[in-house]
């Protein structure tokens, strides 16, 4: 019955995507261009990653607000490491940007699972932490793109097979993410996890390394992403991505993850992410101003949560709060 | 003591033959998507006369509460209270139309007190329209003594065990003066003590001229308290009338559709090694020099008044909570069991006595429910293979006899009762050594019940190691070859063979005798 509900949920999503393309393109065609759709995809890589390291540590009944901030350390990070070693081979800067981010979600996994600190308060802590330290290496200065070796600014632009290499990233990760979500162990504790965390703790789950597994995910992605981010705008500086923490979990709630967790899929976070870039690469085409992207993106987190709230069963905790454990 | 007297003038008790029923509920059918839950079903309740609601899990019983205290509402068919039409829009509505419910899943807060608790949403307050605590903690105080509790307003609830939670939730219920009371399965975690009370307390409604509908599953407690009863079966009503006119048979034929004897299974233990022996366990409140020993094939109970500490005990044994002293030996050999995975990597698995909290995950369909604890088995290479799990979660349902529309199925959606057996079906299917279960047949209807038993003595049989906390008399003694009875936290006595009978266990858990043998 859920499952047949989710799938409907989903299709109800996906149905919006196709009717919000279909107003666009009756009125400006050229926006479903093949191009320029896929112009419009790889603008959203970036999103559909990080919503799916959110998607996860929603699951749990947690929140991670740290990943634009983690995002623009790892960038940062990496662009200097890049401007001492220009060197340095592309696969390496990968592995150096997922462990940096790992590590970073790691902090706030254990900060959470060993002090039991409401993850709002953590990732809140950390959001502000992470960027001051990207203050503090980078003494506020820019980098640019003069500064940044070729092959290091390359790489996510680079095309295979029609698309860069950035959305062959992000399809990569939504297709690991299915397995790992619906097929392995791990997967399935998270949704146990957000479900019931006492009767999680009764089968033998350990909730706060679940957790914790949750954010070093998370982490990673936004490590990735962090360096995918810094070289496809050829820029590194404090602010980058400020702010689109907001942005990625309205992702998440416009895709039908409970906030509440235990409820949500890959197929809604992916949905989620597409339609709020389908909505903000469509702005400019039909000359709404952009800041009305805020006002719609909001509309539709406040229509998502109110058709999840009505169609799902209440569940007793928020975001706020951490769920308690029977420990 | 009761608060509040509005409401209650038009309802004089007028006990007795051809009184006119309070409440009358004509044609009530509910649907769910996929499910008819009720079709059409009729139900009176009469003043100062308790009616008894029977039927088998998922026959529709907590629907009908539901629909009555305004949490669902019908797709067709009429309430009448005092022959007057009323819809229960809100749970508000029902309770200031004078009728309120005890349900089976309890809804309170781990958080708040229990006099919090027991006032929400109705707290007495002081002329600046603040809550008066002074005055709620008085007035909680005052109702939990008059059921018999002996809980402390002022204490979070989540220090309560179940069965006081329990008792909390009856205050509650009680809180709201009401011309209706209905207990969904108000006896299912209590113990005799306990349950005395509550009959008692039943009484006291009744001399009060309230219509109580009282659900239960329990044939014996239904034939003591209850004066008419009305059975359920796949959401039809198959049968109403007076109790004196029916007799135990009739009602389960009319209830299961055939006949059920409520006979525990022969069995002829063959007791094996030792598995698992206790020596000494100890925890700063909760109890204290525990030492048992437990044989392969053996079915050990544990019997005791609420509050006992069986529950406690089992829960450290299972590495939720933390012994202070003590140690275990698992086939002779040293064993910790500092979390449960510790203690189900030792084979020694624990059902919970809370299922609806501790047992059940909602947003997981059935089979992930049972499946959870057995991945590692169901699954190959670190990924896991969704057709075993369904395999595991279909062999072990059937043999509990679920009631579910399909096995993938949210958990959520079925009812009280079925949720129980997936619950079971879930320990079970780990194929543990060792398994303890914390009141396994609560909420299970008769024939269900038999199913259980049965297949209990059947895993015994085969050389699974059994302990059975519970508190209803006939089980334990159907079914255990020995009890251990626990008092305020420590072994009272032990008894086998012979010797265990009703009356020495109930003295001993009253602690009326030290006869330990
Ligand atoms: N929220 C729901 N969604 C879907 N189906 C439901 C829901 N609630 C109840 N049902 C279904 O309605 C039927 C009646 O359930 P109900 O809880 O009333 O049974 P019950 O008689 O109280 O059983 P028990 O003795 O196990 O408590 C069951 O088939 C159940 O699966
Ligand atoms: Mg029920």
């Amino acid at each position: 019955m859920i499952r047949l509900l989710f799938k409907s949920r989903e299709m109800i999503l996906g149905a919006a995507i196709l009717v919000l393309v279909a107003a666009i393109a009756s009125r400006f065609p050229a926006f479903v261009a093949p191009s320029n759709l896929a112009n419009v995809f790889n603008d959203t890589a970036p999103l559909i990653i990080l919503a799916l390291g959110q998607m996860v540590v929603i699951l749990t009944r947690c929140i991670d607000l740290s990943v634009a901030a983690n995002l623009a350390l790892t960038g940062m990070a990496v662009a200097m490491l890049n401007t001492v070693m220009p060197g340095l081979p592309v696969p390496l800067i990968l592995l150096v940007a997922l462990c940096l981010g790992a590590f970073m979600g790691l902090i706030n996994g254990l900060l959470v699972w060993k002090l039991d600190i409401p993850p709002i308060v953590v990732t809140l802590g950390t959001m502000t932490i992470f960027r001051g330290i990207i203050f503090v290496i980078s003494g506020g200065e820019w980098i640019n793109a003069h500064e940044m070796s070729d092959t290091f600014k390359a790489f996510p632009r680079a095309v295979m097979f029609g698309l860069p290499v950035l959305s062959w990233i992000a399809i990569a990760v939504a297709a690991g993410f299915v397995v790992l979500v619906g097929r392995t162990p791990l997967g399935r504790a998270f949704f146990a996890v957000g479900g019931n965390p006492h009767a999680a703790v009764y089968t033998g789950i350990d909730v706060g390394r679940t957790q914790c597994a949750a954010y070093v995910l998370s982490g990673a992605l936004a490590g990735l992403t962090g360096y995918l981010w810094v070289a496809r705008y050829a820029v590194a500086y404090v602010d980058i991505a400020a702010g689109f923490e907001l942005e990625v979990v309205a992702a998440c709630v416009i895709g039908g993850i409970s906030i509440a967790g235990g409820i949500g899929s890959v197929g809604g976070a992916l949905l989620g992410a597409l339609f709020l870039g389908i909505v903000k690469n469509a702005l400019p085409v039909i000359h709404i101003s952009p800041f009305w992207q805020l006002a719609i993106s909001g509309s539709a987190i406040i229509i998502a949560v109110a058709f999840n709230a009505t169609s799902s069963r209440a569940k007793g905790r928020v975001i706020l709060k951490k769920a308690e454990h029977a420990l | 003591m009761v608060m509040l007297a509005k409401g209650i003038e038009d309802a004089s008790p007028q006990s007795g033959e051809g009184s006119a029923p309070v409440l009358s509920l004509t044609g009530i059918s509910k649907s769910f998507p996929g499910v008819k839950a009720l079709s059409g079903v009729a139900l009176d309740l009469y003043p100062g006369q308790v009616t008894a609601l029977v039927g088998e899990n998922g026959a529709g019983k907590s629907t009908i509460v539901k629909i009555l205290t305004g949490i669902y509402q019908p797709d067709d068919g009429q309430i009448r209270i005092n022959g007057e039409p009323m819809s229960f829009p809100t749970a508000q509505d029902a309770g200031s139309a004078g009728v309120t419910a005890i349900h089976q899943e309890t809804v309170l807060f781990d958080d708040l007190s229990v006099a919090e608790n027991i006032f929400i949403g109705h707290a007495p307050k002081t002329r600046f329209g603040l809550i008066d605590r002074k005055e709620m903690t008085r007035k909680a105080k005052a109702l939990l003594e008059r059921i018999g509790a002996q809980i402390d307003p002022g204490v979070p609830l989540r220090d309560l065990g179940i069965a006081n939670k329990h008792l909390v939730a009856i205050a509650r219920a009680l809180s709201i003066d009401a011309r209706i009371v209905i207990m969904d399965e108000p006896t299912a975690s209590l113990s005799h003590k306990e349950i005395e009370e509550t009959y008692e307390l039943v009484e006291r409604l009744k001399a009060d001229g309230k219509a109580i509908l009282f659900i239960s599953h329990k044939f014996d407690e239904i034939f003591r308290i209850a004066d008419r009863y009305t059975v359920f079966r796949d959401g039809e009503m198959v049968g109403a009338g007076k109790i004196a006119e029916v007799g135990e048979r009739e009602l389960v034929k009319l209830m299961v559709g055939r006949s059920v004897d409520q006979v525990f299974p022969k069995r002829t233990p063959q007791l094996g090694e030792e598995v698992l022996k206790v020596v000494g366990y100890a925890h700063p409140t909760e109890f204290e020099d525990i030492g048992f020993t437990l044989r392969a094939g053996e079915i050990l109970g544990f019997y005791g008044l609420v509050g006992a500490g069986r529950s406690e005990f089992m829960q450290a044994l299972f590495g939720i909570t933390k012994p202070s002293k003590g140690a275990i030996r698992i086939d002779g050999k040293v064993a910790v069991t500092r979390t449960p995975n510790e203690a189900i990597g030792h084979g020694i698995v624990y059902v919970p006595e809370d299922r609806g909290k501790q047992g059940v995950i909602k947003g997981l369909p059935i089979f992930q429910n049972v499946s959870l604890p057995s991945l590692k088995q169901t699954s190959r290479n670190g990924f896991l293979r969704l057709a075993e799990e369904f395999t595991l979660a279909r062999d072990y349902t059937q043999r509990l006899d679920l009631r579910a529309a399909a096995l993938d199925q949210d958990i959520g959606e079925l009812s009280g009762g079925n949720q129980q057996k997936v619950v079971i079906a879930k320990w079970l299917a780990t194929k543990p050594r060792v398994i303890i279960l914390d009141e396994p047949t609560k909420g299970i209807d008769i024939g269900s019940k038999a199913a259980v038993h049965e297949f209990m003595a059947e895993l015994a049989a085969g050389g699974l190691a059994v302990i059975m906390v519970s508190s209803e008399i006939p089980e334990i003694l159907g079914m255990s070859d020995r009890v251990i009875v626990m008092r305020e936290g420590r072994i009272a006595a032990e008894y086998e063979g012979a010797d265990l009978t009703p009356e020495h266990l109930v003295r001993a858990a009253a602690g009326i005798t030290e006869v330990r043998t």
